[in-house]
């Protein structure tokens, strides 16, 4: 294998050529990245990049000074592929053939198509955010998932009168289970933001600029500023010459990897990218460690790790949600299948690990 | 100067310990007896990495997973890009003795200097 292509600049694209520089691979590595930024740490955008503590500079992932020996082609999008030549057809036109193709072409965030609704994505989004925060007004948060408890965390920090509107009955239900999900989103209530929940969207009002958001049992919400965090869209039309992702992947020499794939995890795309590199080259594929991840509301650190599955049990082992500290642990059959913490990292941590010794299902 | 901090006793391997000086240094005892100290916080983020994860040499951060040496106190994994300053280590008459370095620490954006 001499010449790999990486479609996708961010998190995972770097991590697969950091991997597969690690693994020995001299060969030519072409990135191909749609944003024209070199890989930055998308996390922060939703909380301190939004308050100011963090800048565009600390969010860069490269290293200064670091050399991988890669063509970095930012600001240009990939439109097609043809999986037989392991084509990769680019928006200016231009065609770039590998022996081996690493597909990281991430997610999108789920658009609300109406003038002056927000979303966090992108740094580019998150500068656009940024500069909507500075004045300060009547918000409302369409979607109570992490994202957009981060934006309403940050907002509430920035002065603003902070309303989250979820259509499901009890927020993160998904990620963390009803019980946890409950306790979870008390955080806003503590902290002066108002939660509806069980109420869709049905309209946003405005022509100049957005004046409100209606809910499904008629309440009018007044907004000067509206962001919605209502999910992702992996993307992976490009793909659809090649017959999308899974046809695209079952080529030798094409692999997957990040967002793309449907995960949401930070924690995915940094680790992940090193067996799909495994796979690509022929070596023995890294350890996986369970799916982690961590979210930053209020002050307070909510970091949540393993595979939580509707019918699992929830026990508080240490702390007090009332205090908003503490650690819960999710078993099935018996066996921990995840651990939740709120402000409590030392204590996570172990937990963490133990259930990577804890065998794992498919 | 060799300041003393603990005995080693209080350190079982695998573990480490926080020595809240200014900035504050974590003190590993690895599962193969060797100790190290390093910056304690987390150059990406304010974190103990006193709390992370001890695996051989190296200590991932409790909370965003970033990976740090314990001998040379270089980034192994993002996102932090920044190294931790280490400290030089003796254990004598089984107490853990660290010198200071004096480099500049690399601390992380919005921690307090």
């Amino acid at each position: 294998m001499d010449k790999v292509a990486i479609v996708g600049a961010s998190l995972a694209g770097l991590a697969a050529v950091r991997a597969l520089r690690r693994q020995s691979f001299a060969g030519e590595i072409v990135v191909v990245g749609a944003e024209p930024h070199l890989p930055y740490d998308r996390p922060p955008l939703s909380k301190d990049f939004l308050t100011g503590a963090v800048t565009v500079t600390d969010l860069a992932l490269t290293h200064d000074g670091e050399d991988l020996g890669a063509d970095w082609r930012l600001g240009v999008t990939a439109t097609g592929f043809d999986p037989r030549t392991r084509a990769v057809h680019l928006d200016t036109g231009e065609v770039i053939r590998a022996d081996g193709v690493v597909i990281a072409t991430g997610a999108r965030a789920r658009p609300i198509e109406h003038l002056g609704v927000h979303t966090l994505r992108t740094l580019d989004d998150a500068l656009a955010l940024r500069e909507a925060l500075k004045q300060t007004g009547r918000l409302v948060v369409i979607g109570a998932g992490f994202i957009g408890a981060e934006v309403a965390s940050s907002a509430r920090k920035l002065g603003w009168d902070v309303t989250v509107v979820e259509s499901l009955p009890t927020p993160l239900a998904g990620q963390l289970g009803t019980e946890m999900g409950e306790i979870v989103s008390r955080l806003h209530g503590d902290h002066g933001v108002r939660l509806l929940t069980g109420l869709p969207v049905t309209g946003l009002t405005g022509t100049d600029r957005i004046e409100a958001v209606e809910l499904a049992d008629g309440t009018r919400l007044p907004a000067d500023l509206v962001v919605a965090g209502i999910g992702a869209i992996p993307n992976v039309e490009w793909l659809e010459s090649a017959g999308g992702l899974a046809a695209a992947t079952s080529v030798p020499g094409v692999v997957a990897t990040g967002d793309c794939t449907g995960s949401q995890h930070w924690t995915f795309a940094l680790e992940h990218p090193a067996t799909a590199v495994a796979e690509l080259l022929g070596t023995d594929p890294p350890v996986t460690k369970p799916p982690y991840f961590w979210s930053d509301q209020y002050g307070v650190m909510i970091q949540f790790a393993g595979h939580h599955a509707p019918g699992d049990t929830v026990r508080i082992v240490e702390g007090d949600p009332e205090r908003r500290s503490f650690l819960a642990v999710y078993e099935r059959d018996g066996q921990p299948s995840a651990v939740l913490g709120l402000n409590q990292p030392k204590l996570f941590t172990r937990w963490r690990r133990q259930l990577r010794s804890a065998p794992q299902e498919a | 100067m060799l300041q003393p901090v603990c005995p080693l006793s209080e350190i079982p391997p695998g573990e480490a310990y926080r020595w809240a000086t200014e900035p504050a240094v974590a003190i590993f005892h690895t599962e193969d007896g060797e100790v190290f100290a390093i910056d304690d916080t987390c150059t990406h983020q304010d974190a103990s990495l006193a709390d992370g994860w001890l695996e051989g040499c190296e200590v991932e951060c409790p909370l965003h997973a970033s990976r740090f040496d314990l001998r040379t106190g270089a980034v192994d994994a993002p996102p932090a890009k920044k190294p931790v300053r280490t400290h030089r280590v003796e254990v004598t008459d089984g107490v853990v003795h660290v010198e200071l370095s004096k480099e500049p620490p690399n601390l992380p954006p919005g921690a307090k200097p």
